[in-house]
């Protein structure tokens, strides 16, 4: 883990102490909804592995399933590690209507907060 | 934009596959001679890619009973049981199988896809939840695109990674049921059973087990995997198929639900095709009633996969992980499976070739499956060719046998 990434999971982890500081929580379970930024980050980073040849950079618009060279089944894979990642399940139907990094972004982020 | 253009990329792989000078997807068997022999491109090929795990293809017995049902009933019911009606064979097998298993009721399909695809898809509706395993069958996918529920996938054999998508779900009303299969079809590899079902009972979930390919190979009287994981009542549903261990088509769901046989009238894939003819219903109650007389094809099917999986093993090769009839040999690509594949058959042996997207996490494999009808000349003789090609296309070290073939993960 670098020392970046480290940084950002102390900063996290800081942050859900002060909101659930009131709260009667029960675990360390990331309770505060995610960034987006932070989301958008997480998943270029888990895409970055099948980028085009072309080297065009992975950005909220890039469509999954046709700017990277990814199949439909290893997207539902990563939507596991995704999904574990931010504690949210992300039901089958709406993930095959889920096209772009900003879309799915967008999806987890939602989920989060009706958590 | 033409019809066919959405499968350009599928008409290339496929393109690629065919340059090997063989279609692994349009093999012919110009005549098949037992359970475990048959001739291709006009050569006698030993086949370790059949399904046929008790050899029954071939039974006297069978073979004499679906030609009984022939001439005392015709070659086929033309319809479907709710249309038609059901012969008192269609009732009787129902009933053997139900006896089978322990459990009150039971309907037969007409392909194990089938079955898959309407219990599973009726079962649940709007409101409830379907959980699957990330490596079920196309059947159990299929199902998932035609049922109202909302369906979340969990990590393959993952108890932990089913419950967080329970645990998630938390005081949402609906049904939840969990979707599980005894032997996986790939890498013949089984259900951590016994850990599911107690993360099952935490949160009152119904646990759906596909048996296709453990019915008669696991379980002391065969049942399958719910049978030997020692969980059998606690498997609300479970699904299997004729055209496995019994040898013929055909598939089937039992249940103890007491209000189980309403899915008659609400299952489509049930009461929208024609029922299985009389000579097939015949030879699988007899396969069946094999089944239970004789474990000791059990015990022979069990020793042909250790000396295939070990021998492998052995030679270098990376297999799935743990011994099942089914064997699946990782390779480091699709074009090098397709060779393999290709080496294979031109030596005389016909094993199946599995690659991405039909695989787990885009691995290609070749697909082996063993038959209690194989003798062990050859099995050896399987294990000796697949090193010769192995060694021969680099995929083994030449001169020792520990190099393990990383798939693509």
């Amino acid at each position: 883990m670098s020392d970046a990434q480290t940084g950002e999971l102390l900063l996290r982890t800081a942050l859900n102490m002060i909101v659930e500081n009131d709260d009667v929580a029960d675990t360390v379970v990331l309770r505060r909804p995610p960034a987006r930024a932070e989301v958008m980050a997480e998943i270029c980073r888990q895409l970055e592995p099948f980028q085009a040849d072309d080297g065009r950079a992975i950005t909220g618009a890039t469509v999954i399933a046709k700017d990277l060279s990814i199949d439909s089944l290893a997207v539902m894979d990563m939507v596991m590690d995704l999904e574990d990642e931010y504690d949210v399940s992300i039901p089958m139907n709406v993930v095959a209507e889920i096209q772009t990094v900003d879309e799915l972004a967008d999806t987890i982020v939602a989920l989060s907060a009706r958590r | 934009m033409g019809l066919f253009d959405r499968h350009a990329g599928l008409l290339d792989a496929y393109r690629d596959v065919r340059t090997t000078g063989a279609d692994p997807f349009q093999i012919r068997m110009e005549r098949v001679l037992s359970p475990t022999e048959a001739v291709i491109n006009g050569k006698k090929t030993l086949l370790v890619g059949t399904n046929n795990y008790f050899g029954l293809t071939f039974d006297p017995s069978c073979m004499e009973a679906a030609i009984e049902a022939i001439r005392a009933e015709g070659t086929g019911t033309t319809g479907s049981r709710i249309a038609n009606g059901s012969y008192s064979e269609h009732v009787a097998l129902e009933k053997e199988i139900a006896e089978f298993y322990g459990k009150k009721h039971c309907m037969v399909f007409t392909t194990g896809y089938q079955a898959n695809l309407g219990v599973i898809s009726t079962l649940v509706g709007s409101d409830d939840f379907l959980l699957i395993d990330a490596d079920s069958h196309a059947s159990i996918y299929d199902a998932c695109k035609q049922t109202q529920a909302e369906v979340v996938r969990f990590k393959h054999n993952d108890p932990t990674s089913l419950d967080a998508r329970l645990r998630r779900l938390g005081d949402k009303p609906g049904n939840r049921v969990v979707v599980l299969e005894g032997i996986y079809s790939m890498l013949g590899d089984s259900a951590p059973l016994e850990d599911f079902v107690a993360v099952c009972k935490k949160y009152n979930a119904y646990v759906l087990i596909d048996e296709a390919h453990s019915l008669g190979a696991l379980g002391e009287h065969g049942r399958g995997l719910c049978e030997a994981a020692g969980v059998l009542d606690d498997c609300h549903f479970i699904v299997g198929t004729f055209s496995k261990t019994l040898g013929a088509i055909g598939g089937y769901c039992v249940s103890d639900d007491p209000d189980f046989d309403i899915l008659r009238v609400t299952t489509r894939s049930y009461m929208f095709t024609a029922s299985l003819p009389p000579s097939i219903v015949a030879s699988v109650r007899q396969a069946l009633r094999i089944v239970k007389a004789r474990p000791e094809l059990r015990t022979r099917l069990w020793d042909n996969v250790a000396a295939l999986y070990d021998g492998l093993a052995a030679q270098g090769f990376k297999l799935g992980p743990e011994h099942g009839p089914v064997v699946g040999v990782h390779l480091p690509d699709r074009m090098m499976a397709i060779g393999f594949w290709r080496a294979m058959l031109d030596a005389g042996i016909y094993v199946n070739v599995a690659v991405p997207p039909a695989t787990p996490n885009g691995v290609s494999l070749l697909r082996c499956s063993v038959s209690a009808a194989h003798t062990r000349e050859q099995i050896d003789h399987t294990i000796e060719v697949m090193a010769g090609i192995g060694r021969q296309l680099g995929i083994l070290d030449s001169t020792s046998k520990l190099r393990a073939v990383g798939g693509n993960r």
